[in-house]
Formats: structure tokens, C-alpha cells, sequence
């Protein structure tokens, strides 16, 4: 692969949520652009450690760009500037030698820092505790074919149900609204037939957990659309807002 | 010999007959008990939620930011089940059929019948839940065939099954939080496991955020903490997973089952340089489609690495399908132990290809002439993507290059058919068990194993060890829970009193490097013995020459790493002892000294028919080995044959 690149990082220190927190610029040299972002960190990372400083921390974990946890702003941007990718799916060769690169947490008053580039979204969980389920218990239900479920029907709600609730419409949102993470869970039950009986009141209860959490609204910029990693898209947040007034003025029972 | 508690009867009506014999808890009286579950992945929501349902108060433990991002929402192809939609020939019998024979007859019958039974049900669980599955225009469900599969069993929901399986389950495991049935504990990692008298009464976790040591008590805990490919370094698996929990479990009294069985995986992007972190897997249902070769002679795999010829001046003709070559039933469905060592074959041979040669081509060429690009697209445009966003290159308009990565452990925690541990009290399910997959575990299983334990196993088996307990709850007060919780904290303390030159990285790396070397694809007396040495030495490298810097007080992910390495360096040299007593080659295990004329793995059922378990002694101190037999009353025992 060509050659190796020297790079200069301002990255957000921050020791915990009761301090204030600062960028430190760090040299990363010798860089490969076959390195994913987060093996350029575990590289400088690995060289603080041997200098006795405190690593930057991060979150990630499977690094393929589907367990939602790797959550960095870089140069303005969630995940960085590669459209539909995560950041550990993002790799260097979408950088060049010389530059400098800013690396931020989220920014939004719903995730408050734990530590460095390490926030709290716990609020994303509580949305989900609030509805985002069928009330089913596990065994005495019917066999999986006894409903059909159009194919086009089915591969919308997949597309809605891919969210990884990574939390990057949060963060690429001037409001810091959640509208599209909390939309596309409300989309998936709203279009499968096994989420009818209860659409009205989950998408109540959840909408009422996302203004409890202090997410901001929603004024239709779509900066959510255009930097979720996984292309969920700004129709859901329609629907949604759909689910929500007919929930407000029907009945549940009214619903099908 | 231990006792798997497999009930008498014929194979087909064990499980229906022992749910029957099992005790019941009275439905008022669940809730005055209390169920610890470790771990979020498939088995460990699936199975908190179902207790919950039930009634019994469940606490919930993950070390991830939230329950959502275990790595079973990694797993791409599918999930099997026996379900025979297709009218191909499928049933029960045949699922469980393939499965033990996957597993190179080193599986408990009784519980892979058991497996197989309830796969209907998963499946029918998981659509009630709102999971998306792929579905036919016709609305039903859409199959395919996976993994060496003759029929079409595998149920998925695009490259992403995993994740919305455990969406799914997630789903439940909210609801039942909202009910207020599960206490949830995201970013808490288990450090210990409690024991009163011999019975599992709790654990120990450490707050990632503020590095509290704390204690929980509950009447039974379930370790569901998935797997232990991370003691290579370079796996599958996600940075986090870990064998902390099982091992700790392990040190106190639950055996460890055939520790040397892991799954290297055919398909995965192979290894750019010493910067990588981990390695992304390709998932296999490409190769329903994607055909395997290398160049038929090294000078031109030479050529090709070098650079002197293109992919597409080698003609077909000099081309090597070698799977579909030695396996003409199979072809590159092949099961993927089998896959994995002719991979290393022929890159040993040194007909690799890529920079580095050490890789083989997965070529989609045929089937966008076959199917047209669309149709690929479709099927496969997940992965397609992710493979072209790593390594830059188009797998539309050149062949995929791939190489065997660490995927899957079939060892683990040894467990009765009930998946109790040899800790009364204290039960595995999922990965972190040993029980269901034998030598080596076959595509779209692992979901389905997952979800069988913690939906349908253990809210009717942990039932009956409860019922015999009485009301009581656990006394907290208890003298091990302080005695365990400043054990923790020494322990902790240690590790942050490591100030060497060493990083915990350093060490992890050498440790993979071992086991890959001398435990990975080819296993053989002289290496093993020698690993056994080097891992000994590196334990003692980590213990007077590795860093660990910050305080416990804070969120300190180097902490968090060395715990995590200092339990792997101690498995490492288990996996090994284990596969130096296993002279024989079964499934994933491969022992160069016991291999067939044309060089096929070799089973010796006469002397290792048998489940390895060992038992912990003391630090330092060699393992004691149990052995349960398997008997194999339905199944014969044949050479497996995929030719």
C-alpha cells in the first residue's frame, strides 16, 4: 500500500461528567491507510500508554460497523466524512498526510460525557423500554407462517429495523433530536402486522420518553438522514409524526 | 466419570418427558427468587426476559454501554431450524443428524435432539416479536441452505440475522424492564462468582463508570458470556469479548469443557499488517454462490502476488476450485473446519495469493453471469460493502480475497443436560457452554443454540433446581460475599500496581501469536509442548513487566484490558493441555499425527469418545481431567465424508 502518513489530532480530554474537559493535540506519525480510525487510536493510544499517560478513551467493540457502540465526531462530522459508514468501518485512505484531524464525543445535553470520547446513551434504552416491543411472552404463539407478510412490506420494516442506535442523528443534529432513532422503531411495528394491536400507545409512550430524555425537535433539516451510518431515512420520522397525531386522535381500539 | 443427567427413553421423547418430570415453582412463589444473568447476547436477554415473563425477579449484567450491542448482534448468515417450509426433505432428525455429525460425533446426543426440537419454536417466537425476516413474494418465509446444508433451513433477515434476532430480544428484555422484572446493570463487568456451601448465591461486578466493586446475590446465576476467541488476539469477535466471567466461574469449581475445540472460519478478510485490531468475517452463505480457488501452480501465484499478472490473465484452465476438486458432493459448501485447512493447504503450498500469500480468492465472477448483478446485489449487498470499504477493492469486479480467522469456541463450561455447571446453582448457556456443537459447529447454528437455551431450556430447567431451595432469600450478609469482594479488589489492586515497560497489548499479542501458531488450524505434539512453555513464561512476562495505568475510581479501559488478558494467559495454556491430551484429530481439533491417507482429520473413538472436562486446582497447579463418555445410541459413527 502507498505510503505512510503524519498526522496531527485534536482530540477532546475530559477526566469525567464533573470536569471540564479540553482538546490536547496529539502527533500520530507513520500511519497506514490500511489502519480502520479506531486502529489509528489504538496506535496512539499504545504509544501514551508506553509515555505513562492515561489513553484516550473510547467507545467500540465489534468494529464491523454493527453493534452501534463507536460513537466519534471527527472534523465536524458523526463517524467522520465518509457517508453510510461507521466509525470503525471508516479507514484512513479517507485521510491524507499533513492533516489535522479534530476529535470530538457527541455533543448533545442526552448523552453527557462519562469519559473523553465515552458518553452516557442510556436515554436510547429507556425510549425502547418505554414500547419498542410486541407484548409477547415467550411460547403459545402461532406458527411463524400463518401470517403472510408481503415481501416489500417486510423489507421496509428491515430497512427501519437495521438502526444501531449508534446515536449520530443525535449528534449531526442542531437540536440534538432523536426523532429518527425513535421513528425508525416506531416505523418497523407500525408496519409489521405483529406490532398493529399496540401502535397507537407505543408510539405515545415512546414519543413521551424522548421529550422526558431532553432530546431537542425535530425542524426537518435532515442532517439525521444524511449521516446515519446505515441509511435510515427521514420518511420514518413522517410516519412516525402519522402514528403519533392518529394516536392523539384515535382510540386504540379504532386503529385497525 | 461425570453425570450428564440425560433422561432414559428414546431419543425423540427425553426432552418432552423430562420437562414433565421437572419440579415446578408455584407461580405466586417465583417471585421470592431471584435470577442473576451475565451477559446480553441472545441467550442472556432471551433468557432474562423469559424468567421474567415467568415471574422471577432477574438481574441483568453487560459490560457494553447498552444490553443492544452484545456480539451476538454481529452474526450475518442465518439461523437454522427444522422447519422443512421447503419441502426438501427436513425434519427434526435431520437437523439433529447434521449437527452431530458436524460436530464430529463429539456432542451429547440428548442435547442436540433437544437443540433441534425447539428450533421450530424459536423461529415462531421471533416472527411473534416483529423480527423482519427475508420473506418470498408470496409472504412466507424465505429459506436458504448454509454451511454445508443439503436442505434449505436457514431463516435470515438480509447479512444482519444476528442483529435483528437480538433486537428482537432486546425487545422482550425492555419490556420486562419496564415492568419492572429486570434490574438492568449496563457497563458492568462480572469479576467473580459468589458460592455459599457449594451453591452459586451471586457475584461480584465492577461499575466501569465509577469502578465500584459491588455484590449481588440471587438464588441462581446464568453465565451467558459468549465465547473466548479473543486469547488469539485476532478474531471475529467483538474488542470486549472476554472469558473474565466463565474463567473466574471456572477458578471457582464449574469444569471447563474441551477447551482446545475452536472454529476457524474459512471466509474472513485476511490480515493487511500488525496494526490490526481484529478481523472482519465474510460471511459464509457466499459460498453458496462465491466459488474458492488459487492459481493451479506456485509460479503463477507468484507472478500474481508480485504483480506481474492480473487476476484475469490466469485462465480457467490454470485455475484450482480446489473445493469443488476434493468434494465434488459438497463443493465450497463444504463444513468449515474442512474449508479452513485446505485453505492453509494450499497457502502453504505456497499457491496464496494478495500481498502477502497468505490468502484465497472467493470469486462471484459466475454467479453475476448466473444471476446478474442485481440479483447479488440483493442477496449480498451488505457484505459486499463492508468487504470493498476494508480492503478498498471491488468484489463486483474482482474476486474477494479471504483466509481462516478465529470465529467460535465450541468448548466452554461444562453443563448437563439441564445446562447446569458442575457448581450446583450455577448454569451456561449459549456460546459459553460446551454442549451442543461438539468438534466443530455448523453454519446457523450458533443463533439457534443461543436462543434455544434462553427461551426454551432454562425457564423449565432452573425451575427445578429453585423448587428444591425453599423461600428463603440469600443471606447477603453472608461472610464469601465480603470475602469474594475484597478478593476482587486485591486482585484489581494488583493489576494497577503493574508498573513495567510492557503494554497489556504487547503481552495479548504475543499470546495470540502463540496460539495461533502452535493451537490453531494444525496441531501437533512437539509445538503444543513448546506453547505450554512460552505461555508460562509470558504469564510471568504480564506479571512483572506489563503497565497498567489510571485508578480502579474511574472509567479505566487499560484496567479493563489486563483483567481480561491476565484470565486469557491462564486459559491459554488450559486450550493447550487439552489438546495435547486429545491425540486424535475431531472437527476444529486437527492433530497432524492423527490424520487419514488423504490427510482428512481422524477420529480415535476408541480413546477420546469422550467430553474433557477440567477441574481447577489451585494457581499454577496442573488440572484435574473428568471425563463423561458419550454414548451414541441412534447415531452411527461414521469417518465424516464430504467428497
Amino acid at each position: 500500500m502507498s505510503g505512510n502518513m503524519n498526522l496531527t489530532l485534536k482530540v477532546w480530554r475530559q477526566k469525567n461528567d464533573k470536569t471540564r474537559g479540553k482538546f490536547v493535540t496529539y502527533q500520530a506519525n507513520g500511519i497506514s491507510q490500511d489502519m480502520s480510525f479506531l486502529e489509528m487510536l489504538d496506535v496512539v493510544n499504545e504509544d501514551l500508554v508506553r509515555k505513562g499517560e492515561d489513553p484516550i478513551h473510547f467507545d467500540h467493540d465489534c468494529r464491523e460497523g454493527i453493534c452501534g457502540m463507536c460513537s466519534l465526531h471527527i472534523n465536524g462530522r458523526p463517524h467522520g466524512p465518509k457517508q453510510g459508514t461507521t466509525t470503525c468501518q471508516l479507514h484512513m485512505r479517507s485521510f491524507h498526510d499533513g492533516q489535522t484531524i479534530v476529535i470530538e464525543p457527541w455533543r448533545a445535553s442526552a448523552f453527557p460525557v462519562i469519559k473523553d470520547l465515552a458518553v452516557d446513551r442510556t436515554a436510547f434504552d429507556r425510549i425502547q423500554q418505554a414500547g419498542g416491543y410486541v407484548n409477547v411472552n415467550t411460547g403459545g404463539v402461532p406458527d411463524a407462517n400463518t401470517i403472510p407478510i408481503p415481501k416489500v412490506v417486510a423489507d421496509e420494516a428491515f430497512e427501519s429495523a437495521t438502526c444501531i442506535g449508534c446515536g449520530a442523528c443525535v449528534a449531526a443534529c442542531k437540536n440534538a433530536s432523536a426523532m429518527l432513532f425513535v421513528s425508525a422503531k416506531i416505523s418497523q411495528y407500525a408496519l409489521m402486522p405483529q406490532g398493529q394491536t399496540e401502535r397507537y400507545s407505543r408510539a405515545q409512550a415512546m414519543v413521551a420518553q424522548m421529550d422526558a430524555e431532553g432530546f431537542g425537535s425535530c425542524t426537518n433539516t435532515g442532517a439525521c438522514e444524511a449521516e446515519c451510518p446505515v441509511g435510515i431515512k427521514l420518511t420514518n420520522i413522517a410516519r412516525m409524526n402519522r402514528e403519533y397525531l392518529n394516536a392523539k386522535i384515535f382510540k386504540e381500539e379504532e386503529a385497525h | 466419570m461425570l453425570d450428564s443427567k440425560v433422561p432414559a427413553g428414546p431419543l425423540a421423547e427425553k426432552w418432552s418427558k423430562h420437562k414433565f418430570n421437572l419440579k415446578l415453582v408455584n407461580p405466586a412463589n417465583k417471585r421470592k427468587y431471584t435470577i442473576i444473568v451475565v451477559g446480553t447476547g441472545l441467550a442472556g436477554s432471551s433468557a432474562a426476559a423469559s424468567l421474567a415473563e415467568l415471574g422471577y425477579n432477574v438481574k441483568a449484567f453487560c459490560y457494553q454501554d447498552s444490553p443492544r450491542r452484545a456480539h451476538s448482534i454481529a452474526a450475518q448468515g442465518g439461523i437454522n431450524a427444522a422447519k422443512n417450509y421447503q419441502n426438501d426433505g427436513d425434519s427434526v432428525y435431520r437437523l439433529f443428524y447434521d449437527t452431530i455429525k458436524g460436530g464430529d460425533y463429539r456432542a451429547r446426543e440428548a442435547n442436540v435432539y433437544r437443540l433441534a426440537e425447539v428450533s421450530v419454536n424459536i423461529i415462531d417466537q421471533c416472527v411473534a416479536q416483529g423480527v423482519p425476516f427475508a420473506r418470498e413474494y408470496g409472504g412466507l418465509l424465505d429459506n436458504r441452505s448454509f454451511g454445508g446444508a443439503q436442505v434449505s433451513r436457514t431463516f435470515y433477515a438480509r447479512g444482519q440475522t444476528g442483529q435483528q434476532l437480538l433486537l428482537g430480544a432486546y425487545s422482550a428484555l425492555n419490556r420486562q424492564i419496564n415492568k419492572g422484572k429486570i434490574e438492568m446493570f449496563n457497563r458492568h463487568e462480572m469479576l467473580d462468582l459468589v458460592t455459599i456451601d457449594g451453591h452459586a448465591r451471586g457475584i461480584i461486578t465492577r461499575n466501569m463508570v465509577t469502578g465500584a466493586i459491588e455484590s449481588h446475590e440471587g438464588h441462581a446465576v446464568l453465565l451467558c458470556t459468549g465465547g473466548y476467541g479473543n486469547v488469539f488476539f485476532l478474531s471475529t469477535n467483538a474488542m470486549g469479548c472476554n472469558v473474565t466471567a466463565a474463567w473466574r466461574a471456572h477458578k471457582r469449581g464449574a469444569f471447563f469443557a474441551n477447551p482446545c475445540y475452536t472454529q476457524i472460519h474459512p471466509t474472513c478478510i485476511p490480515v493487511t499488517g500488525d496494526h490490526q485490531s481484529k478481523l472482519t468475517l465474510m460471511s459464509e452463505s457466499l459460498r453458496n454462490d462465491g466459488r474458492v480457488w488459487v492459481p493451479k501452480t506456485v509460479e503463477l501465484a507468484q507472478k500474481l502476488r508480485k504483480g506481474e499478472i492480473k487476476i484475469s490473465d490466469i485462465k480457467e484452465e490454470d485455475r484450482d476450485y480446489y473445493l469443488e476438486r476434493k468434494y465434488p458432493s459438497f463443493g465450497n459448501l463444504v463444513p468449515r473446519d474442512v474449508a479452513s485447512r485446505n485453505a492453509k493447504e494450499v497457502v502453504d503450498e505456497g499457491r496464496g495469493v494478495g500481498a502477502s500469500g497468505i490468502a484465497v480468492f472467493l470469486d462471484f465472477e459466475d454467479a453475476i453471469k448466473r444471476l446478474g448483478e442485481d440479483t447479488v446485489r440483493a442477496k449480498y449487498g451488505n457484505l459486499f460493502d463492508m468487504y470493498y470499504q476494508i480492503t478498498d477493492e471491488n468484489p463486483y469486479k474482482q474476486p474477494m480475497r479471504i483466509y481462516p480467522a478465529v470465529h467460535y469456541t465450541m468448548g466452554g463450561l461444562w453443563v448437563d443436560y439441564n445446562l447446569m455447571t458442575s457448581v450446583p446453582g450455577l448454569y451456561a448457556l449459549g456460546e459459553c457452554n460446551f454442549s451442543d456443537h461438539g468438534a466443530n459447529r455448523l453454519g446457523a447454528s450458533a443463533l439457534m443454540q443461543g436462543l434455544a437455551d434462553g427461551y426454551f431450556v432454562i425457564p423449565y430447567t432452573v425451575g427445578d433446581y429453585l423448587a428444591g431451595l425453599g423461600f428463603d432469600p440469600v443471606d447477603k450478609n453472608h461472610p464469601n460475599f465480603e470475602k469474594t469482594r475484597k478478593e476482587v479488589e486485591e486482585n484489581v489492586h494488583r493489576l494497577l500496581s503493574l508498573k513495567g515497560s510492557k503494554t497489556v497489548d504487547d503481552i495479548h499479542k504475543k499470546l495470540g501469536h502463540i496460539m495461533w501458531e502452535y493451537c490453531g488450524m494444525a496441531r501437533n505434539e512437539v509445538g503444543l509442548t513448546k506453547a505450554k512453555g512460552l505461555i508460562q513464561e509470558l504469564r510471568r512476562e504480564f506479571w512483572s513487566d506489563v503497565t497498567v495505568l489510571g485508578e480502579n475510581e474511574e472509567m479505566n479501559q487499560s484496567l479493563e484490558k489486563a483483567g481480561r488478558v491476565a484470565d486469557f494467559l491462564e486459559l491459554g495454556e488450559l486450550m493447550v493441555d487439552d489438546a495435547l491430551n486429545r491425540r486424535e484429530s475431531c472437527g476444529g481439533h486437527f492433530r497432524e499425527e492423527s490424520q487419514t491417507e488423504e490427510g482428512e482429520a481422524k477420529r480415535d473413538d476408541e480413546n477420546f469418545r469422550y467430553v474433557a472436562a477440567w477441574e481447577y486446582q489451585g494457581e499454577n497447579q496442573p488440572e484435574v481431567l473428568h471425563k463423561e463418555a458419550l454414548e451414541f445410541e441412534n447415531v452411527k459413527l461414521t469417518q465424516r465424508s464430504y467428497k
